[in-house]
């Protein structure tokens, strides 16, 4: 490999950083003898940037190059950024090089549009195709597929690729076709039918023989860009379910906006990415996927934005005052999970410790349960010792004046943080 | 008060177990003694850094334990019995901890184990019993350094030393075959745990990877690992390859690598709270995009 490389990756690697998604799970595959590679289903972050984010998989474009101008995008046509395209090989070798030495899960390989949407698919199939046979690269793969491919190269790449991808961008369709003017919500939907319906047969035909091959055994995944354009977070959470139950969608990413193009006028003036919101709305799809809660519990036409000042699942819990306090030595794990501040781990915990004895506040301090928030909404049946905080619980408490105490900062930890800077991304 | 000596190792403290309930004797303290150690069971299982506390001065009885695996096995496969496989795995999890104190911990827990009878909830949740709370923290901790060690574990290639051969390697895929070199320093003794995670996943390639603190490592040879430790680890310890040892594209790779790390970063996101939050600092200087 040649030195001239390093600049080359330099360009494509910068290029697609702003993709947000970088996660390896949804595959778990044993390694195989005289292969490299296996996929552990959870996914390991190998290492995190400067801002925090993990990096999991070499996250590259094969070329940058575009035919496209989409507003929102370093690499739209208009732009003058230093250009640079991988052969095949190169990308081969890096990432394997890469993977040896354990310094990636897999490659998250994606690519601006060269000539037409079939050219490039072509020359990204020929990448993971080189990796699986002559290779036998038996690790992750995410690739992205590209809108307006064919259904034959969809299918190709399924074969190889444990993730496949498209991204939606902008929610609104209308929005869409303003800050991308080359597309359009069916050159989205389309290749999304096209991995639905392949990942569906292949789990059908594995039924029957459990030889048949696997098909992106991961599935899909999504992204949409948050603040770029007017849309609520109603309208984004719906969009949202309704990816997760109709296309199968296994996660939906959230991309605050970074203006890259901050010249392009349809674009908004933001100081600086919506990175709260971006955090609200993954604690809400983190609500909806693992706690049982439905899009319509979070927001509403009447409440249609997250709330930045409190998680979303406090926020539920202060506009349902009739639904507290809970009893942890009665309820069920489903209403304890609802209570703020005690997550899945701590609610197995109160579950498993209270079949040795009543759980009290000492219990609770025991098996370290954190009763910051969690103390206003709980009590332990008739002793409640330990628990309360001074001033009672809530139906005792005016939400409100809750509210104020959960926010309320101390004056230290406001200069240590600066208000944009998140560093909780899931609620517990 | 009685006082058993052992060798310090899971196996020891095992046969420890095996040999109270057999002579119907529990000590009150357990000692690491050299007296124990036997060649078989070397000393970086052993508390071998931590100077040994001086005998009590009152004791009525000591007993040498023997390490025997046919006995600690014994005491093995009857826990599995009685306790849930992961609450098991947890027990030796928490051993690895190499907390001081951990090992009589674990003697009264296992105690409890085979003294209660078997009832409808497993003493493994009782956490009103601070030995049990605190193995399961333990466990906890070590169970988290192992994922550290499969995260931030880097290899270097080396170059073709001899028994460093290429040819026989599956050597049409790019680095096969090659042997690659790992210094780790992990806090808890969490290496044996994660070398599986290795094995399965570097199956074409020949690598080392080496505790630098307890001075210790695992080689795999394309067939099997073995647990191997070195008379001359200085190249290992220093934390990188000494340049003659390197494969001629090892250090391409590490700029490549750095380069990719450094792009990836967004500016307009920067939050150094949150990567050492989630990377924490006494593994960089180990790590190659950061040095
Ligand atoms: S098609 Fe993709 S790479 Fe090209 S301008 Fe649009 S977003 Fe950017």
């Amino acid at each position: 490999m040649k030195e001239s490389v390093i600049s080359k990756l330099k360009v494509l690697a910068e290029s697609a950083k702003y993709d947000v998604s970088c996660a390896s799970s949804g595959t778990t595959r044993r390694g195989k003898d005289g292969h490299i590679g296996s996929a552990t289903g959870w996914g390991i972050c190998h290492s995190f940037t400067a801002d925090g984010r993990c990096v999991s998989l070499l996250k590259i474009m094969l070329t940058n190059h575009c035919i496209y101008d989409c507003a929102y995008c370093i690499n739209r046509r208009s732009n003058d950024v230093p250009r640079a395209t991988f052969t095949p090989d190169e990308l081969v070798e890096l990432t394997l090089e890469f993977y040896r030495r354990n310094y990636i899960e897999g490659l998250f390989l994606s690519s601006g549009v060269i000539r037409d949407p079939d050219y490039t698919m072509e020359r990204m199939v020929k990448v993971v195709r080189e990796l699986r046979t002559t290779h036998r690269y038996n690790g992750y793969i995410h690739m992205k597929s590209i809108p307006g491919a064919s259904e034959g190269l969809v299918r190709e790449a399924g074969l190889y690729a444990d993730r496949l991808s498209v991204n939606i961008e902008i929610p609104r369709e209308e929005n869409l076709k303003m800050l991308a003017p080359d597309k359009d919500h069916a050159s989205v939907y389309q290749p999304m039918r096209y991995i639905h319906q392949g990942f569906l047969e292949s789990t059908e035909d594995r039924k029957k023989f459990r030889k048949a091959p696997k098909w992106a055994p991961a599935g899909q995944s999504t992204q949409m860009i948050v603040g770029a354009t007017p849309e609520t977070d109603n309208e984004i959470l719906r969009l949202s379910t309704k990816l997760y139950n109709v296309q199968g969608m296994k996660r939906v990413y959230f991309s605050a906006f970074v203006p890259v193009n901050s010249y392009d006028r349809r674009l908004p003036m933001l100081g600086s990415p919506p990175l709260v919101r971006e955090n609200r709305l993954y604690q809400a799809d983190w609500l909806m996927r693992f706690y049982g809660f439905g899009a319509g519990e979070i927001v509403d036409d009447a409440y249609p934005n997250l709330d930045l000042e409190i998680d979303p699942k406090l926020a539920w819990a202060l506009r349902h005052p009739e639904k507290f306090p809970v009893d942890l030595n009665r309820a069920d794990y489903e209403m304890i999970l609802r209570v703020p501040g005690i997550g899945v781990k701590s609610a197995q915990l109160i579950v498993a410790a209270r079949r040795h004895s009543r759980i009290t506040g000492a219990t609770l301090k025991k098996i370290g349960v954190v009763l910051k928030k969690a103390q206003y909404f709980i009590t332990c049946g008739e002793i409640s010792e330990g628990i309360a905080p001074k001033n009672g619980i809530i139906g005792d408490l005016h939400p409100d004046l809750v509210r104020k105490v959960l926010t309320q900062k101390r004056p230290t930890s406001r200069r240590a943080q600066s208000p944009d800077q998140t560093t909780l991304i899931f609620p517990d | 008060m009685t006082v058993f000596n052992y060798d310090s190792t899971f196996e020891g403290l095992l046969t420890a177990i095996f040999d109270a309930y057999s002579r119907r004797q529990f000590p009150d303290v357990l000692l690491p003694s050299p007296d124990c150690v036997s060649p078989s069971h070397p000393a970086h299982n052993a508390f071998g850094s931590v100077s040994s506390p001086s005998l009590p001065l009152f004791s009525d009885e000591i007993h040498n334990v023997l390490t025997d695996s046919a006995k600690s096995g014994r005491v093995w496969r009857a826990l599995l019995k009685k306790l849930p496989k992961e609450v098991c795995n947890m027990l030796f999890y928490g051993w690895l901890s190499e907390e001081s104190g951990v090992d009589m911990m674990l003697f009264r827990y296992i105690r409890r184990v085979f003294d209660e009878p078997a009832t409808t909830s497993s003493v493994a949740t009782d956490f009103s019993d601070p030995d049990i709370l605190r193995v399961k923290q333990l466990a906890l901790k070590v169970s988290h350094e192992c994922e550290h060690i499969r995260q931030f574990t880097r290899f270097q290639k080396g170059g073709d030393a001899p028994g460093n051969d290429t040819t026989t390697g599956p050597a049409d895929s790019y680095g096969a075959g090659a042997t690659y070199f790992a210094p780790v320093s992990p806090r808890y003794n969490a290496l044996p745990l994660a070398i599986g995670y290795f094995r399965d996943r570097f199956r074409d390639q020949r690598w080392l990877i080496y505790d630098i603190k307890r001075r210790y490592g695992f080689y795999y040879d394309l067939k099997e690992v073995t647990e191997v430790t070195m008379e001359d680890d200085a190249h290992l310890v220093a934390g990188k390859l000494d340049e003659a040892m390197m494969a001629a594209d090892e250090k391409l790779f590490q700029d490549l690598w750095r380069t990719y790390f450094h792009s990836m970063a967004i500016a307009e996101r920067i939050n150094p709270k949150l990567q050492r939050q989630h990377m924490p600092k006494r593994f960089w200087a180990l790590l190659t995009e950061l040095q």
